[in-house]
């Protein structure tokens, strides 16, 4: 139990290369923190900083009272669950559960309940005897979670541990652990690039870009609020329309327009938000020809291209789509539902 | 189990393009075996054809474990190919670790550390000749002046360390690569993990990474164990000949020596011949290992 403080965390890597730039965050005791953005974004970097496992170039680190920058991974009292495991796989399952216990010299019978325990909590109970190469993947990220929780450590980090499963078994993995990090209550910070992933498990997650922190929020605050083009682009699936304000006021119609908030030159609406009849209230409407439908069972996505435009505008509809590829048809959106940005900065107009 | 058949529609074809290496192994190996196994078995005629060679069934064999000079060579052997074994692996296992952990100049360490390999075995004897020379050596001059007086001529164990020496340092090459790709395969996330669950780096050592390079090593073990007794003929005669009061004549050297210097082909053949069966046991060890290959 403890909580996590990042004030202005760089790493410089021997070659020049800056990984992670001037990151400052503070987690909450018994938070789940998950830390989204693209490959390269410096997510893993900042977390094996966390762990001990990358020097910190500059900035200071606490978890709990203690500034941890200069401590070993063994000594900051963390556990961490890596994307490919890294089950020891010359040792059983109980071995692998009690290797950190013995290495901190407990008594037997502590980590012998210790490991009875947590293999109860994670259902590999009947696995103990066995080694790692004879377990499927998802039990052996069960293992790999059993050996973070015997250890009944300050913090929880994990590495995109489910990026190695199955869909399937990604998302009940997820839930899973989402419960587990629930009742232990423990302080999280979770690693994925997957948008849904963290979407559904963070109390608030940190959307990253080139080292730096685009947007910090709840998942609904960023997913309704997004800060900046780059959120509003990796946050939500499929991504969100971006089109030209310019464009906007000289082919769209609708008494939205006007309302549109002065130096926005770039307007995003999600691909939900756009509705193939008028709402109520201000609104715009758009027309464009139908350039594809792509039925996905219980919605459709409907790509129009508008004139003149090469990129096509995605439509998310309920059921089966009720246009057909080719035929010319009129959008709407709500004002509420536009999301103004400056091209220039990237960023959000108020 | 895939199997890989082709068809030929020659007849001929499939035997003649295995020709070659039937052939090869029918003159080099087959016959001077056959050969072997026969003059085992014989004793030697004189040059001039008075007295043919008379069949003494395993008398030869009989003689030689009768033999102190034979069962000293074995014994000498043991020793011999156990040191070279435990120096040569020991020190490639130390380098390559070290080795691994370096970031930069990485690349120029292992080529240096491999140079010794290419080296002809009995070059590496002359070198090491001069460098403990009790004359002109610079070890001996060196061991003098910590008041040690060097005499592989001489002293036994002198003799002894200076052959196992010669015979390591040359073969430290290839276990080193042979360790350095075990090391490198092993996945960076192991070592991190152990970090985090609290091993220090010796036991990271001793219960994450030896354990996980023992298929290495066992197999090293016997490449190693092979390589001594067999293929450091030029290395021993390089250097000190067996000597001194056989001290160093390991059983390799031995028939060569009863052979060719003392022209008793019998006892020779013997001997070759009990060689052969320990190259087959070793290889048997090898082969069924190679078949199981990872043993955790």
């Amino acid at each position: 139990m403890a909580t996590i403080v990042m004030d202005d965390l760089h790493k410089v890597y021997a070659g020049g290369v800056k990984a992670v730039t001037g990151i400052s965050l503070d987690i909450a005791d018994g938070e789940m923190i998950v830390l989204v953005g693209p490959s390269g974004c410096g997510k893993s970097t900042l977390l094996r900083m966390v762990a001990g496992l990358e020097t910190i170039s500059d900035g200071t680190l606490k978890i709990g009272d203690r500034v941890v920058n200069n401590l070993e991974p063994a000594e900051r009292d963390i556990a961490m669950v890596f994307q490919n495991y890294a089950l020891y796989p010359h040792m059983t399952v109980f071995n692998n559960l009690a290797y950190g216990l013995r290495n901190r010299k407990f008594p037997k019978a502590e980590i012998d309940r210790r490991v009875r325990e947590a293999a109860e909590m994670l259902e590999i109970a009947q696995f103990l005897d066995r080694k790692p190469r004879n377990l499927s993947g998802g039990q052996r990220q069960r293992v790999a979670m059993g050996r973070a929780l015997v250890r009944e450590p300050a913090a929880f980090l994990f590495d995109e541990p489910l990026s190695n499963l199955d869909a399937k078994l990604r998302v009940q993995m997820r839930v899973e652990i989402r419960q587990l990090q629930k009742r232990l209550k423990t302080t999280s910070l979770y690693v994925t690039h997957d948008q849904l992933e963290a979407l559904t498990m963070a109390d608030r997650l940190v959307v990253l870009n080139g080292g730096k922190i685009e947007q910090v929020g709840t998942p609904m605050d960023v997913f309704s609020k997004p800060a900046s083009v780059f959120v509003a682009g990796f946050i939500g699936s499929p991504a969100m329309n971006m089109i030209d304000a310019a464009y906007l006021h000289d082919k769209g119609e609708g008494n939205a327009l006007p309302a549109l908030p002065q130096g926005a030159d770039l307007i995003g609406v999600r691909p939900d938000d756009l509705l193939l009849t008028a709402p109520q209230g201000p609104h715009l409407r758009l027309s464009g020809t139908v350039a594809l439908l792509e039925p996905a069972g219980a919605e459709s996505h409907i790509y129009v291209m508008l004139e003149g435009n090469s990129q096509p505008i995605t439509i998310r509809v309920q059921g089966l789509p009720t246009v057909l590829e080719g035929a010319q048809v009129d959008f709407y959106a709500a004002l509420d539902a536009l999301h103004p940005f400056v091209r220039e900065t990237g960023l959000r107009v108020a | 189990m895939q199997t890989k058949r082709s068809t030929f529609r020659n007849g001929w074809l499939p035997y003649a393009l295995l020709a070659p290496q039937i052939i090869i192994t029918l003159i080099f190996f087959v016959w001077p075996a056959s050969q072997a196994l026969m003059q085992s078995v014989y004793r030697q005629g004189d040059a001039f054809g008075v007295r043919p060679p008379t069949f003494v069934g395993l008398r030869n064999f009989a003689m030689l474990f009768d033999d102190s000079l034979y069962l000293n060579s074995l014994k000498v052997t043991l020793y011999f190919s156990v040191g070279t074994t435990v120096l040569s692996m020991g020190l490639a296992l130390l380098f390559a670790v070290m080795v691994n952990r370096m970031i930069r100049s990485k690349d120029t360490y292992t080529t240096f550390l491999v140079w010794p390999y290419a080296i002809a075995p009995a070059i590496a004897g002359v070198l090491w000749w001069f460098i403990f020379n009790p004359n002109i050596g610079i070890l001996p001059y060196v061991l003098n002046g910590i008041g040690y007086d060097w005499n592989h001529r001489s002293s036994s164990s002198d003799a002894m360390i200076l052959v196992i020496v010669a015979a390591a340092w040359k073969q430290i090459s290839y276990n080193f690569l042979f360790f350095l790709a075990g090391l490198q395969s092993i996945p960076q996330s192991l070592l991190e993990a152990a970090a985090i669950d609290g091993a220090s780096r010796m036991k990271r050592f001793w219960t994450i990474v030896f354990p996980l390079l023992s298929p290495v090593t066992f197999f090293l073990l016997v490449v190693n164990i092979v390589y001594a007794m067999f293929d450091t003929f030029g290395v021993i005669h390089a250097t000190t000949e067996g000597g001194p009061s056989q001290a160093t004549n390991i059983l390799v050297y031995k028939v060569f020596r009863d052979g060719f210097v003392n022209l008793n082909m019998g006892s020779s053949a013997a001997q070759s011949v009990i060689l052969m069966g320990i190259v087959i046991i070793l290889t048997v060890i090898q082969f069924r290992y190679i078949e199981r290959r990872v043993n955790y």
